[in-house]
């Protein structure tokens, strides 16, 4: 009997307080590396973009000429087509999203098919990005260009429907945006939708309302701030997105309104242009890449911010 | 009460007989002075209440609109869905084409080449991947040790949690920028580390944030037992927590592992691509599912498209089981 109790109930060793010693230092190590890895990506980047910085200053963000041969680097183009096909492509995805998350939610559908659609929107999510290219190239851009030709030459006036769409171009690149950020803005949106109190639902219903009118008066406005982030983070997804948007978007050196026109953001700059670059031109490259990681970071702060604050109020409540 | 006419009532109440008193009923007649009744309200006819109507007809707007509301969600759903069929099936049909053997244990066909594989590229995925993990599990899984068993309240935590969030928001070509600013010019080499390492930089945020939500949710409880028999809080960590979190755990990491097998961004600036088989260098260019795919999907050859197909039907389905694994365990999680 006193055997069993010592063996079970004693106090902690000399060596076991060493190597519990070390253990909470070996993960706070952990911790304080994880901060040290965004710092230290930061800098990095920055400190390989520094002589382009020097080189080119502001004028890099104005001027739209890519010319290694000239020693001229400038993304205006890129940004502009960077934030045209993300807003795009993110409007597109948040509206079907969005409503893709109302059909889950709102008692369309069994439980079990809910479930079953929700594991298959998440299957969007697992689909790597240079698959979507790979479809996109095959499949979308031979569907989609009869019916754009058809616009531009009935509606060429327009200024959406300016140019021919030859194969590469903005809309293709959209709408795989809109397929890619599809599963965030619906994960999100489902979430802040079903933590809208039940009572708040139930006492629409009570007064009258048709479902209809219970969604858009009550239970889209309740869950807006978090429908709202998941747009956000959608958008920094999009703004982020590479091998899809280098293989659609064509990699050309300018920026238009036209829907069928082909255009570059900066992530597919990069991808693009690095293997076959100087080391100059990799360093304007690590420029737009600093650049990039500005928005980006602009974008994700804000969205992680006002998701977190949803997540407040909804525990508030 | 009890004598007062129901509304509905369609008898005059005057002509009703006497309800019995209260004192009657309760069997002590005589004993209380019968109740003096009021005097009989003059009878009013009730007002016709007209009941809207409770069907709601498709006609009246408001019903219209409804049902149209319905079939448009349903149908968006429906057209959402499309690319994501249209995607299985082309995997299926085109990328099926080429199953065989060859398909695994052949190099690249050079451009204009008939036959060939992408035996190189699926080792070469593979090893990358297995170098991130290498990198991040431990890395991932200690700090969220930290920041979920050790200190969760400090601010070196809150710190942790949100690089690490920021991190899983930024985009993969930078981890890819990064890992050549900081291993590619270094060792003067694109190589398999050079990849492992971007590609750690993306599990990282995965790994640590579901670690940490799966730690969390082990009982207290089990903690307190483990404290009261004289155990140090590394002991109570490693013998008890990481035990009973462990499904949690490889969820997170499978779900790592499944998002850094699909990165082509990363591997471009990092580990390049090689058209030979892997030796035992560690330190030079190397291939990967990804990248083949992205090199062949631009290619002018009939043969080389077909390859990026088949390329894509492996390295989805590679992807779906890891993350089928990962759905497995977290429904494990969930039954403990």
């Amino acid at each position: 009997m006193a055997e069993n109790t010592e063996s079970l109930c004693r106090p902690p060793t000399s060596l076991e307080y060493g190597s519990d010693w070390f253990f909470r230092r070996l993960t706070l190590v952990m911790a304080l590396f994880c901060i040290g890895i965004v710092g230290l990506l930061i800098a990095q980047i920055a400190f390989s973009a520094a002589p382009a910085i020097r080189d080119h200053g502001t004028d890099f963000l104005t001027t739209s000429k890519w010319s290694p041969k000239d020693n001229a680097y400038g993304i205006a183009p890129q940004i502009a087509g960077t934030l045209y096909s993300s807003i795009l492509g993110v409007a597109l995805g948040t509206f079907f999203g969005v409503a893709i998350a109302i059909f889950l939610t709102q008692d369309f559908l069994p439980y079990k098919w809910e479930i079953a659609l929700k594991n298959i929107v998440e299957l969007l999510a697992a689909i790597p990005s240079v698959v979507y290219g790979l479809w996109g190239i095959f499949v979308l851009i031979p569907l989609i260009r009869p019916p754009a030709n058809w616009l531009h030459e009935h509606f060429g006036n327009f200024v959406l429907f300016d140019t021919r769409l030859s194969g590469s171009g903005l809309l293709p690149s959209a709408l795989v945006l809109a397929i890619m950020v599809l599963p965030t803005v619906t994960a999100i949106s489902r979430d802040a939708i079903a933590a809208v109190p039940h009572k708040l639902r139930e006492a629409a219903y009570g007064l009258g309302a048709t479902r209809w009118e219970a969604v858009a008066g009550v239970i889209l406005p309740t869950a807006s701030r978090g429908i709202y982030g998941s747009v956000i983070l959608a958008f920094g997804r999009a703004v982020g997105e590479t091998m899809a948007l280098a293989m659609l978007f064509g990699n050309t050196n300018s920026f238009s309104w036209s829907l069928f026109a082909p255009g570059n953001t900066l992530a597919a700059l990069m991808a693009n242009q690095w293997p076959e670059s100087s080391d100059v031109e990799k360093g304007a490259l690590m420029y737009a890449g600093l650049v990039l990681l500005g928005i980006t970071l602009a974008i994700n702060i804000l969205g992680t911010l006002l998701v977190m604050r949803t997540a407040k109020v909804g525990e508030a409540k | 009460m009890s004598d007062s006419a129901k509304p509905g009532d369609p008898k005059p109440v005057g002509d009703r007989p006497l309800q019995p008193g209260l004192g009657e009923v309760m069997g002590v007649a005589g004993g209380l002075a019968p109740l003096t009744r009021p005097p009989a309200p003059p009878y009013v006819e009730p007002p016709t209440v007209i009941m809207p109507d409770l069907e709601r007809r498709l006609r009246a707007p408001r019903t219209f609109v409804n049902a149209v509301f319905s079939v448009v969600i349903a149908l968006m759903a429906f057209v959402a869905l499309l690319p994501l069929f249209s995607l299985l099936a082309m995997l299926l049909f085109q990328g099926g084409q080429r199953l065989s053997l060859a398909l695994f244990t052949q190099l690249p066909p050079a451009a204009g080449m008939e036959g060939g594989g992408i035996g190189n590229a699926i080792l070469g995925t593979l090893l990358m991947v297995g170098i991130a993990s290498i990198i991040a599990v431990p890395v991932g899984i200690l700090g969220a040790i930290y920041t979920a068993e050790f200190a969760p309240e400090s601010r070196i935590s809150g710190i942790v949690r949100f690089a690490v969030k920021v991190l899983s928001g930024l985009p993969s070509v930078l981890a890819g920028l990064f890992a050549y600013a900081a291993v590619v010019l270094w060792t003067r080499q694109y190589s398999a580390v050079a990849g492992g390492v971007a590609l750690s930089i993306l599990m990282v945020p995965t790994v640590l944030l579901t670690a940490e939500q799966a730690i969390k949710m082990v009982p207290q409880r089990m903690r307190e037992a483990a404290i009261g028999m004289g155990a140090t809080p590394t002991q109570v960590t490693l013998q008890v927590v990481l035990p009973a979190a462990r499904p949690g755990i490889l969820t997170g990491v499978m779900l790592a592992v499944a998002r850094a097998a699909g990165e082509t961004a990363p591997l471009l600036f990092s580990a390049m691509f090689s058209n030979y088989w892997l030796t035992r260098n560690l330190m030079e260019p190397t291939p990967s599912l990804a990248v083949l795919i992205y090199n062949f999907s631009t290619s002018a050859f009939a043969n080389q498209i077909e390859i990026a197909w088949s390329a894509s039907l492996v390295l989805v389905f590679l992807v779906l089981v890891a993350n089928i694994v990962a759905q497995i365990w977290t429904a494990r999680a969930h039954r403990t």
